[in-house]
């Protein structure tokens, strides 16, 4: 995972750079409470322009951060999914609560 | 002499969340073989992380115990049965069921089954409590017709 934080906007950008699965989740879900603890920002993106994989284990860890991120008063997006990864966040409602924006170059 | 299916492979692997990856891309690979677009290869390599998963969270928890995979393929359609030696689900009817899950403390969605049964064609759960868990599930590959086009359009670069 790579992080970047924009002061000026209290931004927060994590890009995702492996796949997300059950053996996965634990280290990438220790790495984005850290960064969201350090920095509390109002917006968080996520990147998901490299994740080429994702089962029911990611639907878990987005949803706890995105409670995590309401805690603090701030909101979440994920950007660039690819097709495999959206067809999960559609069919699950994950998009229902955390909006996907498409096509943003960021990181 | 033919046996009773075109293909059929066998894997065994301990309980390790390390497997899951291996596991997916196995079958995917296997799979491959009736040539499916790259939406039904990724379609198979999610259902198949589900319920591997499951076997390793919740069949065996705490405990190592072996995963079996038998994949099979039965002119286009891909089969492929996912069984453990864990502890069985007592209530088949309610895991099903969408955000159904014994283990929320650990941030689990319970939409492992909901996403099997949207991926695969037909999923099937044999479970006894005590025994273990086997999970069928298949998928038809479906025949394009792209390849109709593609010959046309070679007869029409022919004819230019
Ligand atoms: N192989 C298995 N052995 C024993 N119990 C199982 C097995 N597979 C599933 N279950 C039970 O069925 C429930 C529902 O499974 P499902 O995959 O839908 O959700 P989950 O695994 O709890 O969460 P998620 O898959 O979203 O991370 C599980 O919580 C568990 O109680
Ligand atoms: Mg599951």
């Amino acid at each position: 995972m790579k992080s970047e934080y924009k002061e000026l906007d209290n931004l927060l950008i994590l890009k995702i750079t492996e796949e997300i699965d059950h053996h996965t989740t634990e280290k990438i879900r220790r790495k984005m409470d850290n960064e969201i603890t350090r920095y509390m920002p109002r917006k968080i993106l996520l990147d998901f322009n490299e994740v080429s994989f994702m089962d029911s284990a990611g639907i878990g860890l987005l949803i706890g951060r995105y409670k995590t991120s309401r805690l603090i008063g701030g909101t979440m997006e994920i950007v660039n999914a690819t097709p495999a990864v959206k067809k999960v966040l559609e069919m699950s409602g994950v998009t229902r609560i955390i909006k996907i924006t498409e096509g943003q170059k960021i990181v | 002499m033919r046996g009773l299916y075109d293909n059929e492979m066998k894997l065994e692997f301990l309980s390790k969340s390390s497997n899951e990856a291996f596991a997916r891309i196995t079958v995917a690979a296997f799979a491959s073989q009736l040539d499916p677009t790259i939406e039904e290869i990724s379609d198979i390599k999610t259902a198949v992380s589900e319920a591997v998963t499951n076997c390793i969270i919740h069949a065996y928890e705490d405990e190592e115990g072996i995963v079996k995979v038998v994949t099979r393929l039965i002119n286009n359609v891909v089969e492929i049965e996912i069984s453990d030696s864990g502890k069985g689900i007592e209530n088949i009817e309610l895991a099903r069921k969408p955000l159904y899950t014994t283990k929320s403390n650990l941030e689990r969605s319970g939409m492992g089954f909901t996403i099997m049964e949207s991926f695969m064609d037909e999923v099937n759960i044999n479970s006894v409590v005590g025994i273990g868990t086997k999970i069928t599930m298949k998928k038809a590959i479906k025949k394009e017709e792209v390849q109709e086009t593609i010959s046309e359009e070679k007869n029409t670069k022919l004819i230019v």
